[in-house]
């Protein structure tokens, strides 16, 4: 496995040991244990991803397990050419999608129109109304404000698509090539979706300090 | 576009912050957009409030799994493993 990939087929570069390694092996040696540890270490970020595919907590639920499930049956199959994460994450989303309860969309990635208000600057492109200083500007002091809702809010009234990238990147920590590879999106998508779901969730915030 | 040569306007920082943030920009566009930032205060303060947003929304956080789920996903083990016999 290490002779193939190290021949340099792709530009990318060698993947870092996988941090699920040794519960993997632990697991293919039959360790119910080391299963249920696996779930946990991953529980959030499947739980969010399956919640944002699927509205409906149940079927959210029922995907959960048969993801699961999905990796016990598929584990001997599982190269480690991507991470266990990653591989994992898409696994879910080829069931999510298999519900159907989400079309999967072939409408072009942006929603049209700016991310800021054209009315917010001038005829030369420069701002007229001005992001006003965010005077709270400790994270601490921002989320004693209830904040941490208010986030949770604009994330959930995120486009679909959005939302997914935006929390895959921003919630869980993935990479944009874990992003791409789990969503099956190209680069350029990937970063188009994140720019329009970031900069909504920005001006939810600005929405939200403005009124303070 | 327009925006290929000469001073970055405001308008135009806004769209390609993520790029810049995800460093994804070519290297020409890369230095007008820090050029703009070091003269702009109110862009500079954009691209604050853009970091923050990304370190806000990284607080998010899951429930932990009950012990009932820890069970759940024991049994299905289980159930897996009798399946493979």
């Amino acid at each position: 496995m290490g002779l193939i990939s190290s021949i340099g087929l792709s530009r990318r570069p060698p993947p870092a040991p996988d941090p699920d390694a040794e519960l993997l092996a632990r697991l293919r040696g039959g360790e119910e244990q080391a299963f249920v540890m696996l779930v946990e270490r991953h529980h959030a970020s499947v739980e969010r991803l399956a919640r944002s595919l699927l509205s409906n907590a149940a079927v959210a639920e029922e995907v959960v397990q048969d993801t699961w499930l999905a990796v016990l049956r598929g584990l001997d199959g599982f190269q480690g050419r991507s991470t266990f994460r990653t591989w994992l994450l898409r696994i879910l989303v080829n069931r999510a999608r298999s519900t159907g309860v989400r079309e999967r969309r072939t409408v072009p990635v942006g929603d049209a129109g700016p991310v800021v208000d054209r009315s917010r600057f001038d005829a030369s492109g420069a701002w007229m109304s001005p992001p006003e200083h965010w005077v709270e500007d400790s994270q601490e002091r921002l989320l004693a404000q209830g904040l941490a809702e208010d986030i949770h809010a604009a994330l959930d009234a995120l486009p679909e698509r959005q939302r997914d990238v935006v929390m895959l990147r921003d919630v869980d920590g993935l990479s944009a090539q874990e992003v791409c590879e789990v969503l099956e999106l190209s680069d350029a998508n990937q970063r188009v979706l994140l720019h329009r779901g970031r900069s909504r969730l920005r001006q939810a915030l600005e929405d939200e300090l403005g009124e303070v | 576009m327009f925006w290929q040569r000469g001073e970055l306007a405001c308008v135009e920082m806004v769209e390609l912050i993520t790029d810049y943030l995800e460093d994804a920009l070519p290297r020409a566009q890369r230095r007008r957009f820090d050029a703009h930032i070091a003269g702009c205060p109110h862009c500079r303060e954009y691209l604050r409030q853009m970091r923050m947003t990304i370190r806000l929304t990284g607080v998010l956080r899951v429930d932990d799994m009950t012990p009932a789920m820890r069970a759940d996903f024991a049994e299905l083990f289980r159930r897996w493993r009798a399946e493979e016999r």
